[in-house]
Parts: structure tokens; C-alpha cells; sequence
């Protein structure tokens, strides 16, 4: 099944995911408001946005676990709007909760899954012990889910998901709540995947991830998305920038104002821990913003270049602190 | 036939996950064999009895064990999101709930028969009607597995569905004719027996294993399915409406 599901994908020549005017609401809440976007066959598409904006209800309309109010979702170009099962063969699902057996074996998840793709027992075993020796699991294939670190879980239910070889993946937040090592080598998996021809549709909210991974990226804030583009055309604006990051002991609250007026060039932001953000249309004169500073009796421990990433465009177009937005989710028991 | 492997998988995961588990063969055992104990003794009527207390324990059986697994196998799934899982598979929901449903309905029939197999030591049984009564056990069964779909697919927490089960399982005993004739129930109760698909389960069970139903077999066959197809389809309906948001 899964190798006849990705030659049919393949014959699509337009979008392996295209969505209209997509909309949902519970209750009072507009959950998501009009969407629309289309990903492209073989891409890695990052879907980014802070806790509630509506990336997991747009997962669960673009999968069948949701039901639209109002749009149209096209996925490998077959009409999913009214009958989500139309798509299901097509698709893999890496829900942002381990959901797997925890009564059952690693191995026993994998052909279980498998055989709700209609694999046959042959070639859902095999697959099965393949995935496990990827992702690193064959030595704990035999214990049952519920023993799993929290990494192997995740891990294993990112095999889960692409058990029956999905041409198109669905990931939604897949290294939120999993130690640093984890968290790097299912970032080496997706990237994998990806070169493999796999098209992926992630959600995080780690915005260094979906800059490492992604190819192409939307901003999704409060049910709407506020910007979609390439990588290389959201950071290439702010890569033009120059921007330090000074570190200064005993400042005054008044600090960053005294500064903008006597640097009117230069951009001032006082940030938590008596960091200042300083950005410029070219080089930023250290050796002047230092004395000018110490001469008000604060003192520079540290004046650091920072490179321009993703998480400036973000917060520029979002209008959300990234920082912020992960500490709340790390709340829930994630590092990066 | 890609189909029939998930049904088939889905059947096997949960005999395997839950129903061959040791402390639910042992309630299928246990619960049985109690209560065919119990009215036994209540009944005083000696071996000659036994006949005309194995409708009952039957139909008590096959009710208790079915619907209170469903409230595992289906609440306790969907709280746990693995039920998602089923969800985003590319098979029906009707047949996915049949897959869901079968492990119950089979653990309701084996349950039905550990009754029989006592009475087998104890009486005759060479006068029961067994073509009428091996489809009612099976019926019962399916009756009763969609009714403790139809509650497990209305709650949200097992306890909840435990609750609620018994909330139906205990009147039903009582109003469904199985120890009390339904002419004995003060004539207001009487239309209510008539709403309840145990009622025509156990009028097959006592013409088959007594000879003494009150409803044409035919029309207790027939008035089973219909509750069998009225309670899955409205409990494929709340499927629908509450767990597709």
C-alpha cells in the first residue's frame, strides 16, 4: 500500500497540500480564520505561531480529526473538504503527544500501525525492525511503550507515523518536551526524511528549528496567517542589519533613551537580565556606545554580535516575543 | 482486503490488550458463576431449576461483561488520544468500530457460556432449543456491546461510563422479564420493558430453554437487530458530532 500511495502522489505535479479560506471556531473562539496556503510536493513547510494560535486545529482539519466551518483542503490533489478519509492513505501523523499503546512493545506499536495501513505481516514486520534500527530503538524493541524514556517515545512515534511510508507527513511539534540529544537526533531524522523525498508539514514552536529544517515558513498568530516565504527571503531583510548585544552591570531604566538620542543611527531595545539590543544599517561603533555608557556609571561586561535569525522575523512580523512564547511551552516539560 | 487486515489487527490488539488479560478471563469466569450461584440458592427449587435460571444468569452475563469493557476499550482510548490513532487510519468508521466493538461482543458470548457449561453438569439439555438460542446469545451480545458503545461514545472518563452503565444495566434487569415476568410489573413499568432490547433477548432465551416465550421468535429477532442497528448508528452519529470536532 504505502509504496502504491507514494507513486500516486508523485503523479500530482501541483501541491502535495493546498488550502482555502480555511476556518474554525469553538465556541466564542475563532480557532482558525480564513487560512490559506499551499505546500509543495517534496518540501519541508514549518508552521509557526505561539500556543493557541492554531496550528494544531489546522493539523486536525488538514488529517480528518477536525471538521472545517468553512474552506477547502486539497491534499495530493484529491478533494479532503468533505471526506477526509479520501487522503488518509496518503498521509502520516505525528500527533504533538505520544499516542501510542503504552501496553504494548515498541514493535508491537510499529506492526500495529502498520496493519492499519493494510500492510501485510511480512512486510509490516520488516518495516518495523527497520525503523527501529533507525531511530535507535532495536535494543528496547521488546519493552512496552509505557517503560520509554520520554525521547524514545517521541521517537518512536515518529516511526509510528511513517510506518506505511507516507509521502506526505504531518509533524506537529515532534522535539518539544525531549532532552537536547533527543531533541538534535529527530532533527537529523526529519532532515533525512526530507532529503528522501518525504514532503513535511511541521509545526514549532522553536523557531531555530523550523530556521535549520524548513524550507518555506508561515507565521500563523491568533488564527491567521500574518506571512509566508522562503527562508532565504524572511531573513534576507534583517540580514542586511547589524545588530550587538551589550551586557551592562548597574544601568538606569532611562538608559536605552539616553542612548537613541545620542546615537540617533542606532536602534535601542532594553531587554530582561540589563541586556540592550543595539541595530544598525551598518557597523555598530563599539568603541563610542562603551564610553558613552561608562561615563553614566554603568559598566559593558560583554558586547556581543549577534547574527540576525529567524526569531527577529518573527517577532518583527508576529509581534510576539519568541522567548516568551517558548518559555510557555517549556512550561509543559520541553527543552531544546 | 486491506480493510479486513486493520479489522483484523484491531480485533487482535484489544483480545490481546485487554480481554485475554488474567483479571478480566477471571471476572468472565467469576461473574458468571456467581451469579448463577447466587440465584441458585435463592431459588430453592434444587436441580430442577436450573432451567429456569439459565435465561437469566445468561443474559445477566453477557450484559455485565460486555458493556463494561467497552468502557475501557473505548473511553480509556480516547483519553489516552491512542483512539486518534484509529481515527486517522485510512479505514470506515463503521468498520473501525466494528473492529472496536468485536472484541466485546466475543467476550460477551464466551461469558453467556460459562453458565451453560455448569448447567450441563447439573441438568438436561437435551430439550434446548439451541438454533434459536445460540442466535439470541449472539444477538444479546451485539445488543448489548452497542449499548456500552453508545455510553462509552457519550462520556469521557471511564469512571464516568461505568457509572453511567449501571446507571442502565440494573432497571434493565429487572424490567427486562429475566426474574420477574413483565405481566407481574405494575402496568405504568410495562411499556418501558418493551424499550429495552434485553426484553426480546431474554423472551428468546426463556422459549429456547423453557419453552415459554410470550413474543413470536421471529418478531424478538427482528425487534434485536433493530436495536443493534438503531444503537450503532446513534452511536456513530455522537462519534461524528463529538470526537470530529
Amino acid at each position: 500500500m504505502y509504496s502504491e500511495g507514494r507513486k500516486k502522489v508523485n503523479d500530482i505535479p501541483n501541491h502535495a497540500i493546498s488550502v482555502e479560506e480555511l476556518a474554525k471556531r469553538f465556541g466564542e473562539v475563532q480557532a482558525v480564520a480564513g487560512v490559506s496556503f499551499a505546500v509543495r510536493e517534496g518540501e519541508l513547510f514549518g508552521f509557526l505561531g505561539p500556543n493557541g494560535a492554531g496550528k494544531t486545529t489546522t493539523i486536525n482539519m488538514l488529517t480528518g480529526l477536525a471538521r472545517p466551518d468553512a474552506g477547502n483542503i486539497q491534499i495530493a490533489g484529491i478533494d479532503c473538504t468533505g471526506n477526509p478519509k479520501a487522503a488518509q492513505h496518503f498521509i502520516g501523523v505525528v500527533p504533538d503527544e505520544s499516542n501510542l499503546y503504552p501496553e504494548l512493545t515498541g514493535y508491537d506499536n510499529l506492526c500495529f500501525c502498520a496493519a492499519l495501513y493494510g500492510m501485510q505481516k511480512k512486510a509490516r514486520e520488516a518495516r518495523a525492525r527497520e525503523l527501529l534500527d533507525t531511530f535507535g530503538l532495536a535494543d528496547v524493541a521488546e519493552r512496552k511503550f509505557a517503560g520509554y524514556s520520554r525521547g524514545m517515545k517521541r521517537k518512536l512515534t515518529i516511526a509510528a507515523g511513517i510506518i506505511h511510508n507516507p509521502p506526505l507527513l504531518f509533524l506537529d511539534e515532534p522535539t518539544t518536551g525531549i532532552d537536547v540529544a533527543s531533541a538534535r537526533r529527530i532533527r537529523q531524522l526529519i532532515a533525512d526524511l526530507h532529503l528522501a523525498g518525504t514532503t513535511i508539514f511541521l509545526t514549532t514552536h522553536y523557531i531555530e528549528e523550523a530556521e535549520r529544517l524548513c524550507d518555506r515558513v508561515a507565521f500563523i498568530v491568533q488564527g491567521r496567517i500574518v506571512r509566508i516565504d522562503t527562508m532565504a527571503a524572511l531573513l534576507q531583510p534583517i540580514q542586511e542589519k547589524h545588530v550587538m548585544q551589550l551586557a551592562v552591570l548597574n544601568s538606569e531604566p532611562t538608559l536605552t533613551d539616553k542612548l537613541a538620542t545620542a546615537f540617533p543611527r542606532l536602534t535601542f531595545q532594553g531587554l530582561a537580565g540589563g541586556l540592550i539590543r543595539v541595530e544598525a544599517g551598518q557597523p555598530v561603533p563599539v568603541g563610542p556606545l562603551v564610553r558613552f555608557l561608562e561615563d553614566r556609571g554603568a559598566e559593558v561586561i560583554e558586547a556581543r554580535r549577534m547574527q540576525p535569525s529567524l526569531e527577529d522575523v518573527f517577532v518583527q512580523i508576529a509581534g510576539v516575543e519568541a522567548d516568551a512564547m517558548r518559555k510557555e511551552k517549556e512550561k509543559k516539560g520541553g527543552v531544546l | 482486503m486491506k480493510r479486513w487486515i486493520a479489522f483484523w489487527n484491531i480485533l487482535i490488539k484489544d483480545m490481546r490488550a485487554y480481554y485475554l488479560k488474567p483479571p478480566n478471563v477471571s471476572w468472565g469466569l467469576i461473574f458468571p458463576f456467581a451469579w448463577t450461584g447466587m440465584f441458585f440458592i435463592k431459588s430453592g427449587g434444587g436441580m430442577g431449576n436450573v432451567l429456569s435460571l439459565l435465561p437469566g444468569v445468561v443474559a445477566v452475563s453477557i450484559l455485565f461483561g460486555t458493556t463494561s469493557m467497552l468502557a475501557v476499550t473505548i473511553t480509556f482510548e480516547k483519553r489516552g488520544r491512542s483512539f486518534d490513532r484509529l481515527l486517522l487510519a485510512p479505514i470506515p468508521l463503521e468498520l473501525l468500530m466494528l473492529a472496536k466493538t468485536s472484541g466485546a461482543i466475543l467476550f460477551g458470548v464466551a461469558n453467556a457460556f460459562v453458565p451453560i457449561i455448569l448447567a450441563a453438569f447439573l441438568s438436561d439439555l437435551s430439550k434446548v432449543v439451541w438454533s434459536a438460542a445460540i442466535p439470541a446469545i449472539v444477538l444479546i451480545a451485539v445488543a448489548s456491546t452497542f449499548m456500552g458503545l453508545l455510553i462509552a461514545v457519550s462520556t469521557t472518563e471511564v469512571f464516568e461510563a461505568q457509572t453511567f452503565s449501571n446507571f442502565f444495566r440494573f432497571p434493565m434487569i429487572f424490567l427486562c422479564g429475566l426474574f420477574f415476568p413483565i405481566e407481574r410489573l405494575p402496568v405504568f413499568l410495562r411499556p418501558l420493558s418493551y424499550v429495552l432490547p434485553l426484553t426480546y433477548g431474554a423472551d428468546i432465551l426463556h422459549g429456547a430453554f423453557n419453552a415459554n416465550n410470550t413474543i413470536l421468535f421471529s418478531l424478538d429477532f427482528c425487534a434485536l437487530g433493530a436495536f443493534c442497528i438503531f444503537l450503532f448508528a446513534l452511536s456513530l452519529r455522537i462519534i461524528k458530532r463529538r470526537w470530529i470536532l
